[in-house]
């Protein structure tokens, strides 16, 4: 028994967040953000180059063979560099779909490519993620129609994976007929959504999971980690420049990290927060380890992270005033990040209900 | 991360389902009656010590068990006693506070004196810390120890005394250098309460219970070797008991049980014939709750695991008083606005008399003695200055100039 780290994820998270700290100073993430089309073509080769795309595709077809817990230490480092990059869905959903559904044949053909950054797959739910919005779709053989909008990390990427309610996924290629990709002006502007529509577009189809309900629920599951890990980055990151900034700002003669009313709301966002890191990577682990306990971990930690981090971004602009308010500091991007991160693939009341169903306390 | 069921872990299951066929019937009622031990719990304390289910990593020189820290054991063992919902041995300041203490500063004599019978349940502990004029400024202490030949001679008045009405024995915090600055003047005193000059006399609290004590010391004789320490080490000893005293007041294991025991209370409770767990804004109170109690529950797996490596858990052991008891209020506010209007009728037994309360009248007192937790043991203000100050490095709160003897 040991609820902690290892050394090699620890090593991960170290050079992660030493790269990031390196490519990514404030007025360079300021100008991504403003560009508002996401992460640049270097920094998702340089992140493949770093392994981050290829973490959980198995070691046989060019990946590292790690699990969600390696993802989810990848995530809580990009969330608190607020990293302009597209990860849950190319480098996390994706290849565990690929993995769980795909063919023999398919896993060999994209495996590798998906380990090597060269396909960025986005993935689309036609449904039963929670999220409002529009998400539809049929596959008619070998042909996709239908509409889904708010999908994540889109842009810049080469195929749209939609998973049906029955449990079947769909790839398309982006630039093909009769798929289109219409990004939009999104909250986060470091990671814009899209709205995705499939006419007649020609898909191939993943079919060769035994269970494949439960198999698109495990991938969005593992997504909704990712998110919550996301989120613990991002508000601990709001948390640090809180006390920083409190131990500089003077007033009254005194910083204001002086005084109680600033400390104690400085002491709320930590007391919120430190346990969400062991609840994270507890419902990370179970995802791999613990099968009976995932479901339900996954539900509550994507939930409880939305609300720790809905606490924290309120709080942590508080203690920084007036200046909190503005665009000045960057803050806002960090705000941004966590409201978005709430309400992608289910807000929270929407995962607590999911976590209601799955203990039998009421029928869906 | 590893939380694998090795063949040791389901082992120790095996034994624990073996133990409770056969002894399970012979447990006390789970939950904290607090009031002194009666025979039935104590036969049932010494069979958890015999077993290593309470108490496990206590050396077996001073009576333990003697096992090795680790965290799955732990966890299974408090598990299943739950889940079987026999009581998992007596929570007790003397067990969950003096013992970790003595184990980590005591002398040999004291631990070889002190910690079998405390961890058997035979002799029952309260803690001699807050006074009238020291209750969050704890160092202000001005109850006096004076030298006189092989004796303390204690003078002064304690309040807020948990189970003093029953207990054998206090560890005491007292004023044994007037001359020194405040937090350095203070000494750590272990004595008997049936010593003359002892005066204990119950506080009523606002659960109808007189659960508190406040008791006076008139020239009370305590041998001097009976100090934990040396003279002016107080402070130190008096924090490294409060540490532990944080830790058992945010065990998550108690709230786990609490979610289950409110779901199944949602269940049979109904308005107008709908029943309030299908009810939206009951539900989703309970659902954010148990997030919260499963995130409080991998952090203490977290801590445990780095106290069994040495490591010091710094601002993610400050949290836990504050965390845990903030949160057990909020799920006892929860029971008792779904018991609603139902369960007003408020019928508290002195716990002296062992009657028990209804479970109504349980969640009512609990609800109030929740609040008093928030406020005891260093309140919720105290342990947010302890964790921007000593957690997030913001600056303390200005010192007094005033020296702390006032004669």
């Amino acid at each position: 028994m040991d609820f902690a780290l290892t050394e090699e994820q620890r090593l991960l998270d170290e050079s992660l967040r030493g790269y990031l700290a390196r490519e990514l100073p404030l007025d360079r993430l300021k100008a991504l953000a403003k560009a508002g089309t996401g992460v640049s073509q270097t920094h998702w080769r340089d992140l493949a180059e770093l392994g981050v795309t290829g973490l959980l595709v198995p070691a046989e077809h060019g990946g590292a063979g790690l699990g969600v817990l390696d993802a989810a230490v990848a995530a809580e480092a990009l969330g608190h560099a607020a990293a302009p990059v597209a990860f849950a869905g190319p480098a996390v959903m994706a290849p565990l779909a690929v993995v769980s559904m795909a063919s023999a044949s398919q896993q060999a053909e994209w495996l590798p490519k998906i380990a090597a950054g060269e396909m960025r797959i986005a993935v689309a739910f036609a449904g039963g993620t929670g999220q409002t919005g529009t998400a539809t779709a049929t596959l008619t053989g070998e042909t996709l129609d239908g509409r889904i909008e708010g999908v994540m990390d889109a842009a810049g990427a080469t195929h749209v994976l939609a998973i049906m309610p029955d449990g079947k996924a769909a790839l398309v290629a982006a630039g093909e007929g009769g798929v289109g990709v219409a990004m939009r002006p999104t909250l986060d502007r470091t990671r814009p959504l899209a709205d995705v529509t499939f006419a007649g577009a020609r898909a191939q189809v993943l079919d060769a999971s035994n269970d494949a309900v439960a198999a698109a629920r495990r991938v969005r599951d593992a997504g909704r980690v990712m998110l919550a890990a996301d989120t613990l980055g991002a508000a601990q990151a709001m948390l640090d420049k809180a006390v920083a900034y409190a131990g500089e700002r003077v007033q009254f003669g005194r910083v204001i990290a002086s005084f109680q009313a600033i400390k104690h709301m400085c002491a709320d966002m930590a007391t919120e927060l430190e346990p969400c890191r062991a609840m994270v990577w507890f419902a990370a682990h179970a995802q791999d380890a613990i099968p009976e306990e995932a479901h339900i971990a996954a539900c509550h930690t994507k939930a409880h992270l939305a609300e720790a981090g809905r606490f924290v971004q309120t709080k942590a602009t508080e203690v920084h005033g007036g200046m909190g308010f503005t665009e000045l500091m960057g803050l806002e991007l960090w705000f941004k990040r966590i409201s978005r991160d709430r309400h992608m693939l289910g807000g929270p009341e929407r995962c607590r209900h999911e976590a209601a169903v799955a203990q039998g306390w009421i029928t869906d | 991360m590893d939380l694998s069921y090795s063949e040791k872990y389901r082992a120790l299951q095996a034994e624990l389902a073996a133990f409770l066929a056969e002894h399970g019937a012979t447990s006390p009622r789970a939950g904290g009656v607090r009031r002194k031990p009666d025979a039935r719990t104590l036969a049932w304390q010494r069979l958890l010590v015999e077993r290593g289910y309470t108490a496990r990593t206590v050396p077996t020189t001073y009576g333990g068990f003697g096992a090795e820290p680790d965290v799955m054991e732990t966890a299974i063992i408090a598990e299943t006693l739950s889940r079987a919902g026999v009581s998992p041995g007596i929570m007790s300041q003397g067990i969950s506070m003096l013992v970790p203490t003595l184990l980590e500063v005591g002398t040999e004599a004291q631990r070889a004196q002190w910690i079998g019978p405390t961890i058997r349940g035979e002799v029952i502990w309260c803690q001699g810390y807050s006074e009238p004029g020291a209750g969050s400024d704890l160092a202000n202490v001005q109850t006096k120890a004076v030298r006189d030949g092989d004796d303390f001679v204690v003078n002064g008045q304690k309040i807020w005394t948990s189970s003093a009405h029953y207990a054998d024995w206090m560890f005491l915090l007292c004023r044994t250098e007037p001359d020194k600055p405040k937090h350095q003047g203070l000494s750590y005193l272990l004595l008997s309460m049936k010593t003359p000059g002892i005066e204990v006399r119950p506080l009523v609290t606002m659960t109808g219970k007189a659960t508190f004590n406040e008791v006076f010391f008139t020239d009370v004789r305590v041998p001097a070797d009976q100090i934990v320490m040396g003279r002016g080490d107080g402070w130190a000893v008096a924090n490294i008991t409060l540490k532990y005293e944080r830790m058992m007041l945010g065990d998550a294991n108690k709230f786990m049980s609490r979610v289950h025991r409110i779901a199944r209370l949602m269940q049979s409770t109904q308005i107008d014939g709908v029943r309030l767990i299908d009810m939206p804004e009951y539900r989703d109170r309970l659902l954010k709750l148990q997030g919260e109690v499963m995130a409080s529950k991998y952090h203490q797996l977290r801590l445990l695991t780095e106290q069994a490596k040495g490591i010091d858990s710094g601002i993610r052991r400050m949290v836990v008083k504050l965390y845990g008891t903030e949160m057990g209020y909020r799920l006892s506010s929860l029971a008792v606005d779904v018991y609603g209007a139902a369960g007003l009728a408020f019928d508290p037994h002195d716990d002296a008399t062992g009657e028990e309360d209804d479970d109504a009248t349980a969640w009512h007192t609990d609800h109030m003695y929740d609040l008093g937790l928030i406020i005891g043991g260093g309140s919720s203000q105290i342990q947010k200055n302890i964790i921007s100050e000593r957690g997030l490095g913001m600056p303390r709160e200005p010192k007094a100039a005033a020296p702390a003897n006032k004669g």
